[in-house]
């Protein structure tokens, strides 16, 4: 952020200002605080409770989104900086109901467990592969290296990954 | 047919015994020979699309018309007594819409409980007040605003100085968090008189946080004098019963609603302090109210598997048997905690030995208080007497395998009963064969400043599941079916396996059912998810309700294919005769339209003459760098015995997770307290360690021993609690194996693998 765009963002407020915000493809016109992070944005006002709070501090990943390509955790992102960019959610992963390969792959490899990190471990899964296409194991273990899992359900998230690797591959290539 | 009778059950280590109504199960039993097309084969969850698209719905996304947020005022100090709560200010802040003390509650707990907040805080995080507020920010200033006067008093949280004399009295009458749980066999004395070799260690635990990625929390709503709760728990009947009885009101005007949870690993089993407060504010502000912990107040509040000492003493003939096993442990079971976990419970069960003295002391601590923590007291004793075996091995000069096998256990000595199976031995032999344990033993490989070692230990847990339970399985209007129990999935797959049992006794797909639990109206009873219970506890019931809704079918086929209906029976969805007539589920179903059929079945009760149990052995190969001190985990070969597996991925899915969480147990978690002010400085994920991807060993786990054929009608028993028994003690036996030192206390850190090196002289 240049430091004319931070005092453009300094100067709004007290109260709620207008935001213009584009959420998985969908234009949102809402008023909110400018101290309001995109988390709380995410689930309060577009009650989209897809993506998780857990640590509200940075520890944890569970509230990974993706902002313009790159995978960034929303309890730390004021949502005041992401007008004009495009933030993508799980939920914009399977719009019409239907899953899409990574979704799919954790499905199939039964990569979760009580799945509340599973929205945030599904987006940097998204993330990774839209980078690295065929990552090895140890890449994918770096990949998810910011997105903790209380129950455990680790090695299955790795096989998630590489299974989704390889179904992105095949629908490629028909 | 019902009937009342006592019967003896074990819940999470710990025996009750109950008089209880017995409901007949005469179910034939799957036998080992009997093909089973959806039982026993890998299946993915039911609900696995709700779980990858963010559509689950949790009690944290529950959001309702009009709802306040609710937060809790908590002590900042271990021990103080208040004076005075000033809420004027708070309840003058613009969005606040209450502000709950015990001067405002009003009368609206049951008669005879006089007050919800304690007068005198007893830990950092003990609730003094509460607000409910138009959003999350308003309430949190409302917190700030609240003027509390207290004087603080004198703290302890160290479970062995609480019990000294002089120490700061948390409650009236002392710091025993109860008389002390025995348990004698035989005569130690003579036990130690008779041995060879003696043994005497302590060995230490610390605090362990769950650290559920859901937080503890519920949502309240009336409508009129009906309470519904969501509530983020493994028990939604045991939450009814305790809010029920808390607000004064008869059980069918309280709802309790758990669709989804983020983890509980036993931390959810009952109603929260949090609930009732909810529950209240919504009284009073004629909304729903929402209340989540927050991730400090988890740390702090939410419970702990308690810190122990424990102290370990075993006498052996020279030969190996043991002749006497004497285990005493402490644990700090915080402010309010009664009792003390079954720390001794591997002591008194898993090796043959005629003279035991067990005994557990619970201390009160100025520290939050404890709960159940998956496979409570078990982890920790197995740490002590899985290091203690493997010490004794080496002064024996015994392997530590054979060591185990020359006192195994072919019976339960407590009840002196057979057990229903027992393969631990064949873990054993799988566990060695697969971590190559001939090879890599007493290698003490070194690679520069990188050792490594292999090292197991044994686990013994209950899982044979308990009546009561209940579940009904009904037909719908056009051949599809509910299978319903008013159980829980913490994410444990019980949704799964429960319409795996029912299409494998309806004989139909499984896209034809669909399952549902977590809620106290449509569901009938069932026990709590906790304990490894679920799967043996409700399975079988839905089982015979899948039964019962099948024979009322069949019943109905006879008559329209004129056969006896003993001759039928369904088939991919097809009912086929003995003589080869047929007719499809769906033109059953469409010609019985809205006339429901509805099955019932209960959970029959336990047997009386065996134990059932789960066994089974973790081995583990660990990497130490005696420069850095850390402890790298390679592999684990986990073997365990379950009965029969219902669903292969789920129950790989559990010992991973079980695996991990026993291996953050082992190297990294801890609650750290700071003397001086005796609040915890790491109620964070940042600073309180749980493992990440990066520490994830290969994991090779391994289901022996065949379907238990006297336990119950699926013949299955519960694997949520067994994985995690073995790691922490199988580690450290490696990391002895690998520099042969010994580590007493958990967690194994880098500080204290140097400190051993250096107090032994640099030499590994």
């Amino acid at each position: 952020m240049s430091v004319s765009e931070r005092r453009e963002t300094v100067l709004k407020g007290p109260g709620k200002v207008p935001v213009a915000l584009r959420v998985n493809g969908v234009d949102y016109r809402i008023d909110i605080e400018p101290r309001a992070f995109l988390l709380d944005v995410l689930r309060d006002e577009l009650s989209l409770t897809g993506t998780k709070k857990v640590c509200d501090n940075g520890q944890c990943g569970a509230c990974s989104v993706i902002i313009d390509d790159k995978l960034v955790y929303s309890c730390l992102t004021l949502a005041i900086e992401c007008e004009g960019k495009e933030i993508r959610t799980i939920e914009g992963l399977s719009a019409g109901g239907q899953s899409d390969p990574v979704q799919q792959a954790f499905i199939q490899e039964d990569g979760y467990q009580c799945g509340f990190c599973t929205p945030g471990q599904v987006m940097a899964v998204t993330h990774l592969l839209e980078h690295n296409p065929e990552p090895t194991l140890d890449e994918v273990k770096r990949g998810v290296s910011g997105n903790l899992c209380r129950c455990g359900a680790y090695p299955k998230i790795f096989e998630a990954a590489l299974a989704a690797a390889d179904l992105k591959r095949k629908v490629k290539h028909g | 047919m019902a009937k009342f009778k006592k019967t003896k059950v074990e819940i999470e280590g710990k025996w009750q015994e109950r008089e209880t109504l017995v409901e007949t199960d005469d179910l034939a039993r799957w036998d080992d020979d009997v093909r089973l097309e959806k039982v026993g084969k890998p299946h993915t969850r039911v609900d696995g699309f709700e779980r990858v698209s963010g559509t689950a719905r949790y009690t944290h996304d529950v959001k309702l018309p009009g709802m306040l947020i609710g937060r809790i005022l908590r002590s900042p100090v271990p021990h103080a007594r208040i004076k005075k709560i000033d809420i004027s200010a708070a309840a003058a802040l613009p969005g606040v819409r209450f502000v709950l003390t015990n001067d405002t509650m009003g009368d609206l707990l049951k008669r005879g409980r006089s007050s919800l907040f304690e007068t005198t805080v007893r830990f950092e995080g003990d609730e003094m007040a509460a607000v409910a507020a138009v959003d999350l920010q308003t309430a949190e200033e409302a917190l700030a605003l609240i003027k509390v006067d207290y004087e603080e008093l004198p703290f302890v949280f160290d479970p062995a100085e609480a019990l000294r004399s002089g120490a700061p009295a948390i409650r009236k009458g002392g710091n025993s968090a109860g008389e002390p749980s025995v348990y004698r066999r035989g005569n130690v004395d003579a036990g130690f008189l008779e041995a060879d070799v003696v043994l005497d260690r302590t060995y230490s635990t610390s605090a362990a946080l769950h650290n559920c990625l859901e937080t503890h929390g519920a949502v309240a709503r009336w409508e009129g004098d009906h309470l519904t709760v969501w509530h983020s728990t493994q028990n939604v009947f045991g939450v009814r019963s305790q809010m029920a009885s808390a607000l004064g009101l008869p059980l069918h005007k309280v709802r309790v609603i758990k669709e989804y949870i983020g983890g509980g690993f036993g931390s959810k089993n009952a109603a929260g302090k949090y609930a009732l407060c909810a529950a209240i504010l919504s009284r009073k502000t004629g909304r729903p109210v929402k209340i989540m912990l927050d991730r400090r107040e988890e740390n702090l509040a939410a419970g702990n598997r308690p810190q122990a000492v424990i102290h370990v003493r075993l006498g052996a003939k020279s030969d190996g048997r043991l002749t006497a096993i004497e285990v005493k442990s402490i644990s700090g079971v915080g402010a309010y905690g009664e009792g003390s976990p079954p720390i001794t419970g591997p002591a008194r069960e898993l090796y043959a030995c005629e003279n035991v003295l067990a005994e557990e002391q619970g201390a009160l601590t100025n520290t939050g208080t404890y709960t159940a923590f998956r496979a409570p007291g078990y982890v920790e004793g197995t740490f002590a007497l899985e290091s203690a075996m493997d010490e004794l091995a080496a002064e024996l000069h015994l392997d530590p395998v054979e060591f185990r096998m020359k006192n195994y256990a072919d019976r339960q000595q407590v009840r002196d009963l057979p057990y229903s199976t027992k393969n631990l031995s064949e873990a054993y032999t799988l566990g060695m064969k697969k971590i190559g344990w001939e090879k890599k033993r007493n290698l003490r490989s070194q690679a520069g400043t990188k050792m490594r070692g292999v090292g197991m230990a044994s686990q013994l847990w209950s899982g044979g599941g308990t009546p009561p339970s209940y579940a009904i399985v009904r037909m719908n209007a056009d051949g599809t079916f509910d299978v319903i129990t008013g159980s829980q999935d913490l994410g444990t797959g019980t949704k799964t396996v429960f319409t795996q049992i029912a299409a494998e006794e309806l004989g139909v797909a499984m896209e034809r059912i669909h399952t549902v639990v977590g809620d106290t109206l449509t569901g009938p009873y069932s026990v709590l998810s906790a304990g490894s219970l679920t799967l043996p506890s409700v399975g079988p019931a839905v089982r015979m309700a899948a039964k019962d809704a099948k024979d009322q079918i069949l019943e109905i086929a006879a008559e329209i294919l004129n056969e006896p209906s003993e001759k039928l029976q369904i088939t991919d969805g097809t009912i086929v005769s003995q003589s080869g007539s047929r007719i499809s589920l769906d033109d059953v179903a469409q010609k019985v339209g809205n006339y429901m059929i509805i099955g019932k079945g209960a959970r029959g009760p336990n047997p009386e003459e065996y134990n059932v149990n789960t066994f089974g052995a973790q081995f583990a190969e660990v990497e130490v760098d005696t420069e850095t001190g850390e402890v790298r985990v390679l592999n684990v070969v986990a073997a365990h015995e379950f009965g029969r597996v219902i669903n292969p991925l789920t129950l790989g899915s559990q010992i991973e997770g079980g695996v991990i969480q026993g291996l953050g147990f082992g190297l990294f978690e801890g609650r750290v307290m700071d003397r001086n002010t005796g609040k915890s400085v790491n109620p964070n994920l940042e600073d309180y360690k749980i493992p990440t991807a990066l520490d994830v060993p290969d994991i090779d786990w391994n289901a022996v021993g065949p379907a238990d054929p006297i336990a119950t009608n699926i013949g299955a028993k519960g694997a949520g609690e067994p994985p995690i028994i073995p790691p922490a003690a199988a580690i450290a036996n490696a990391v002895f194996d690998a520099i042969g030192l010994r580590i007493y206390d958990l967690p194994i850190t880098p500080a204290k693998i140097l400190d051993a090196v250096r107090m032994n002289g640099g030499r590994v």
